[in-house]
């Protein structure tokens, strides 16, 4: 097991190396910031002393060793607009999607694993339809037209809840944070919902194709033929063998909802990377990109990275061909 | 002595869309304390929708539509399922076809042990494991209290396969339905577990219901025979009565395969024809397309005729 971790450490490293030589080159490929950075009337002398500050006149391959050398030191350069640190920016951003991601996609998780059980369970009864019926909604319904109808519903019409913003923070170590606060939940509920519903939808669906079939096994059958009770049949053995492609997906979505939660964050002015990023693409903020791309990249890779472990958490028919 | 299990008139049929299948249609008998009853029959027959009726989990759209089951007395047909549930691995446990299929992959044979016991009593984790322990010795397991830390993965086919009887002897049940718990196996193995099971009964005074489509299986066991063809019971005897002179052609048939009736070099001979579909039986005796002794009045339902120890239910038996 212990080489197995190694292993996948190296392969993460790998990735991590390739994956930014790739955002480097691509986002090289993209556009030229100066134009975007420096006036346009300023002086030929103003140009290229701000070209030299930024180091665009060395080759590409030297841009990208300093870069990487700076990254190792965990200096990821400085916004060309803000000229402020890149990671500070990024920093002041994340816990706001953070918090909004981390809320969103586990309580669409837990009530998407529980309605799905319960419908892979009791397939016929019209509560079962219901759920479905509601899950084929979240799957078709466009996001950011959710988005509106939820703030023209519960915001313009009803004025039960706000429409933007993160309302009242808290700090805990430094950073700001909203869920602590009443306000601050209040604020949070709208994006949420929004972003949890198609999550949500999928959650039911994958909870329920795996209890439908797990149900029909002789696993199961066995486990009632020795009188064991239905809960603990539902607890101990269902949701054990259903719990892989549920974690694989969780993943999945963790990380692209942290990295595009994007169209939500902007209906709800919600101020978190997601805007932050659009907003560097449209100016071309080359230092904001990069570090912003690399860290979704790194993002990922530590993700899979949790799933795989966990994965021969659960399967230890995993961990043996691991140790093999 | 009365019988530990009663079967009268039993009759489980699935209400699918495309219609009524048959697959239990009238079956009848008693289990003695401590007996083993061997159930054969070819596959399709109905002998596992039996032992599902048995333990009450038929699935849907199967349904126990008629009949009785008295288990020491008790009346088993029309309990809720969880008053069937407390009498499930407590009173009477059954065993699978499929070993790999029937344990959890991820959870440790101790652990389902220990949930298959607390089903039924309160135990702390040690007693729990000393009791499965035990168990897993009395089933030809080596080293059986580190085995209780092993995954499923770690056991050959026979080895999860006495797990699985491990199990249902947890609780010393009256009665094991026993559903073809060696057909997936080595015939060395067979061998084995047969052996063992025969002590364990004896042992324990367990009753068993010995399902299996192999009549040399179940004769090397079982001191009676029951028959079964397309949902139906079409004999019964004791076992060497039966082999010596079976008095439906079905199990004459059946017999006349076995690979040790074939002289030396010869092919087996196979009853020709195969097990109908039960969804629309024609009316009648439901083997007469297959019947080398059919004649007319087979096109009425044979009765099943009592002879002693004995019964068959058709209207020109062997002779005797
Ligand atoms: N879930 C089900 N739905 C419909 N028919 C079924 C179902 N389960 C079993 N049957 C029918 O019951 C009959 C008997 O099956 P089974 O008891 O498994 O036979 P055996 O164990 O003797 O091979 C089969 O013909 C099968 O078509
Ligand atoms: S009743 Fe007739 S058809 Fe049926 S088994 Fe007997 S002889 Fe054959
Ligand atoms: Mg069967």
């Amino acid at each position: 097991m212990l080489g197995f971790v190694i292993q996948r450490f190296l392969q993460a490293v790998l990735v991590m190396v390739a994956m930014s030589v790739i955002v480097f080159a691509g986002v090289h490929a993209v556009g030229n910031p100066v134009d975007i950075v420096i006036p346009p009337d300023a002086t030929q002398d103003i140009r290229e002393e701000a070209i030299r500050r930024l180091g665009l006149d060395r080759p590409l391959w030297e841009q990208y060793l300093i870069f990487a050398g700076n990254l190792l030191e965990g200096d990821f350069g400085r916004s060309f607009v803000y000229n402020v640190p890149v990671l500070e920016l990024i920093a002041g951003r994340l816990p706001a999607t953070l918090e909004l991601v981390l809320i969103s996609v586990i309580s669409a998780t837990i009530l998407g694993v529980a309605l799905g059980v319960y419908a892979g369970y009791r397939p016929e009864g019209w509560l079962a339809r219901t759920i479905m019926a509601v899950s084929v909604l979240g799957f078709s319904v466009p996001s950011f037209w959710v988005g509106l109808i939820l703030i023209l519903t519960f915001a313009v019409s009803l004025g039960w809840l706000p429409a933007g913003g993160r309302g009242e923070t808290v700090e805990i170590l430094g950073v700001p944070w909203s869920f602590v606060t009443l306000d601050g939940l209040a604020h949070i509920v709208l994006p949420a919902v929004n972003l949890a519903l198609f999550k949500l939808a999928m959650m039911i669906r994958l909870a329920r194709a795996g209890t439908r079939e797990i149900m029909l096994t002789d696993t199961i059958k066995f486990a009632r033929a020795a009188g064991i009770p239905e809960g603990t049949i539902l607890r101990r053995h269902l949701l054990k063998l259903i719990s892989i492609p549920i974690i694989t997906v969780f993943g999945l979505e963790l990380g692209s909802t942290l990295a595009f939660a994007v169209v939500t964050e902007t209906i709800f002015s919600w101020p978190g990377v997601g805007k932050l990023i659009i907003d560097s693409i449209a100016v071309l903020d080359r230092p904001v990109m990069v570090a912003y791309l690399i860290l979704v990249a790194f993002l990922f890779v530590s993700i899979n990275f949790v799933i795989d472990l966990l994965f021969a958490l659960i399967d230890p028919r995993i961990r043996a061909r691991r140790t093999a | 002595m009365t019988p530990v299990l009663e079967v009268a008139d039993l009759r489980t049929h699935f209400l699918t869309r495309a219609g009524v299948v048959k697959a239990v249609d009238g079956v009848s008998f008693a289990l003695g304390r401590g007996e083993i009853l061997g159930l054969v029959g070819e596959s399709g027959s109905g002998k596992t929708v039996t032992g599902f009726s048995l333990i009450g989990l038929v699935d849907p759209p199967g349904r126990i539509v008629g009949g009785s089951i008295r288990l020491e007395g008790r009346e088993l047909v029309g309990l809720s399922q969880p008053e069937l549930r407390r009498i499930r691995g407590r009173e009477i446990a059954m065993i699978f076809q499929d070993p790999i299929a029937t344990l959890n992959p991820l959870l440790t044979i101790g652990q389902q042990m220990e949930m298959a016991l607390r089903a039924h009593q309160r135990v702390s984790p040690r007693a729990a494991a000393a009791r499965s322990a035990q168990l897993l010795e009395q089933v030809g397991i080596p080293s059986a209290a580190e085995r209780l830390r092993a995954y499923p993965h770690q056991f050959s086919g026979g080895m999860r396969q006495r797990v699985a009887i491990a199990i249902a002897l947890l609780h010393q049940p009256r009665v094991i339905i026993a559903d073809e718990p060696t057909t997936a196996l080595d015939v060395s193995i067979q061998a084995q577990i047969l052996h063992r099971m025969r002590a364990l009964a004896r042992e324990t005074g367990t009753a068993m219901v010995w399902i299996s489509h192999d009549l040399a299986v179940v004769s090397s066991l079982a001191s009676r025979l029951l028959v079964m063809y397309a949902g139906r019971l079409v004999e019964e005897g004791p076992t060497a009565e039966v082999l010596r002179h079976p008095r439906h052609p079905y199990t004459a048939g059946l017999i006349a395969s076995l690979p040790a009736m074939a002289p030396p070099g010869a092919p087996l001979r196979q009853i020709p024809g195969s097990t109908p579909s039960l969804m629309s039986l024609p009316p009648g005796c439901p083997f007469r397309p297959r019947c080398a002794r059919a004649s007319a009045a087979c096109a009425q339902m044979p009765p099943l005729a009592r002879a002693g120890a004995r019964a068959w239910a058709c209207h020109r038996p062997e002779e005797a």
